[in-house]
């Protein structure tokens, strides 16, 4: 236990989980404690030597945002009247006119945040849960990094609904033009709230304890 | 067992270290994982607090002046940051109003008070004040919820819409925003867990 600081990646020295040591360590602030206290004695927050749950947890709102993210493709995002004639557009839809502007940038990014980030991130989340329900025999450090870039990358997803937000607090001439939300703006920030949570419960301590030996 | 104050374990993988005062001073990733668990920025509990304090009254400026202005032909319309979050006013979308008014404003401010409130007492050589931990919990856990630098990257995206049809003007909140958003990039680039949290558990005098 007198484990001193390794500066950089020193992969010769064994270490030690705070749990073989019979201690707890609180995942907000890094605080040590014994096993079985249930509070941070720093700040409060809940310790859980492992979460026995998480996987379950993971695919629930997982599954939650699936689901969410299935109108948010089919139905409106954004309803246009431009002199009393309403044009709907959907996600792609939207996508699709920016491309026939030429604004292929814009495109690129909305494309990007609402469609492939959500995607993968259902597809990465997924096979993380389903390889981690058993050990595995994978190199831990990508499937970390794999956790790591859908953790980070998750929230950006927003984007499209603030674009929409922005859209329409803006463009309000009466009859000339008006931009109204579509109710898919509703299920997209649903499902990117619930994926974002999903990847909040994922307790990355499986990575490393699932590690199958010999 | 006073020396377990030096324990400190890696979020990600449970991994047991024990950091002492000299080990704060340089970067240290995780052996096992890589988690940057020391940035190695002893000094920067100030910048952390003056980002915080200016990103607050900045935050003043982007909820009560113009934001942007969009004009087409004789036609001008104006906008708010508050018109945008009032967006999804009809029935079923008020929720979707507050919660853009909390990941844009609210939850933003939330984190520069209680970044301010747990560490400002360290600039100065104090005490922690009661309760500066569980700020400073809060100042982590809302971080993936507060999402300024996201909505700024949706005004860009709008603007580009938009700018095929009509002028956009930008009005002081919008160059406010602007700065709330880089001003909270470089605190939270500073912000090393070791170094803050050691400011917040120094024991009272």
């Amino acid at each position: 236990m007198s484990n001193n600081i390794m500066v950089r990646r020193i992969k010769a020295a064994p270490v030690i989980t705070a749990r073989a040591a019979g201690l707890v360590g609180c995942q907000i602030c890094g605080k040590v404690t014994q096993l079985g206290e249930t509070r941070c004695p720093r700040c409060y927050a809940k310790l859980r030597s492992r979460d026995g749950h998480s996987l379950q947890k993971v695919w629930a709102w997982m599954i939650a945002g699936l689901i969410a993210y299935i109108p948010a493709n089919i139905y409106p995002m954004l309803i246009t009247t431009q002199a009393f004639q309403r044009q709907e557009a959907t996600i792609v839809g939207g996508v699709i006119d920016l491309i026939h502007y030429g604004s292929y940038g814009v495109a690129a990014i909305v494309f990007i945040a609402s469609v492939l980030i959500p995607v993968g991130k259902f597809l990465v989340i997924g096979y993380l849960a389903w390889i981690l329900r058993r050990p595995h025999k994978l190199d831990p450090h990508r499937l970390h990094l794999f956790y790591e870039i859908v953790e980070f990358i998750g929230r950006w997803s927003m984007i499209d609904v603030f674009v929409v937000a922005i859209l329409v607090a803006l463009v309000r001439f009466g009859i000339l033009a008006t931009i109204n939300p579509g109710i898919a703006a509703v299920c997209f920030a649903l499902s990117v709230v619930f994926t974002m949570l999903a990847a909040q419960s994922f307790d990355s301590r499986l990575i490393w304890d699932r590690i199958k030996r010999g | 067992m006073s020396r377990d104050n030096d324990l400190v374990i890696c979020p990600v993988c449970d991994s047991l270290y024990r950091v002492n005062a000299a080990d704060r001073t340089r970067p240290a990733r995780c052996g096992q994982c890589g988690y940057r668990l020391v940035l190695g920025k002893p000094d920067a509990i100030a910048s952390v607090v003056g980002m915080a304090l200016a990103a607050a009254i900045l935050m003043a400026v982007v909820v009560f002046t113009p934001f942007l202005q969009l004009t087409a032909g004789t036609f001008t319309s104006r906008a708010s940051v508050l018109d945008v979050v009032l967006a999804f006013q009809s029935d079923i979308m008020v929720p979707l109003s507050i919660s853009v008014l909390a990941f844009i404003v609210l939850l933003p401010l939330a984190r520069f008070a209680f970044l301010t409130y747990a560490l400002m007492p360290a600039v100065f050589d104090r005490a922690p004040l009661p309760g500066a931990a569980v700020s400073l919990r809060w100042a982590f856990q809302l971080k993936p919820w507060a999402m300024a630098e996201i909505f700024m990257v949706g005004v860009a995206v709008a603007l580009v819409k938009l700018s095929g049809m009509a002028t956009l003007t930008m009005g002081p909140a919008f160059w406010a925003f602007v700065a709330v958003v880089l001003l909270n990039a470089y605190g939270d680039a500073l912000m090393c867990r070791t170094t803050l949290w050691s400011a917040v558990s120094k024991p009272r005098p």
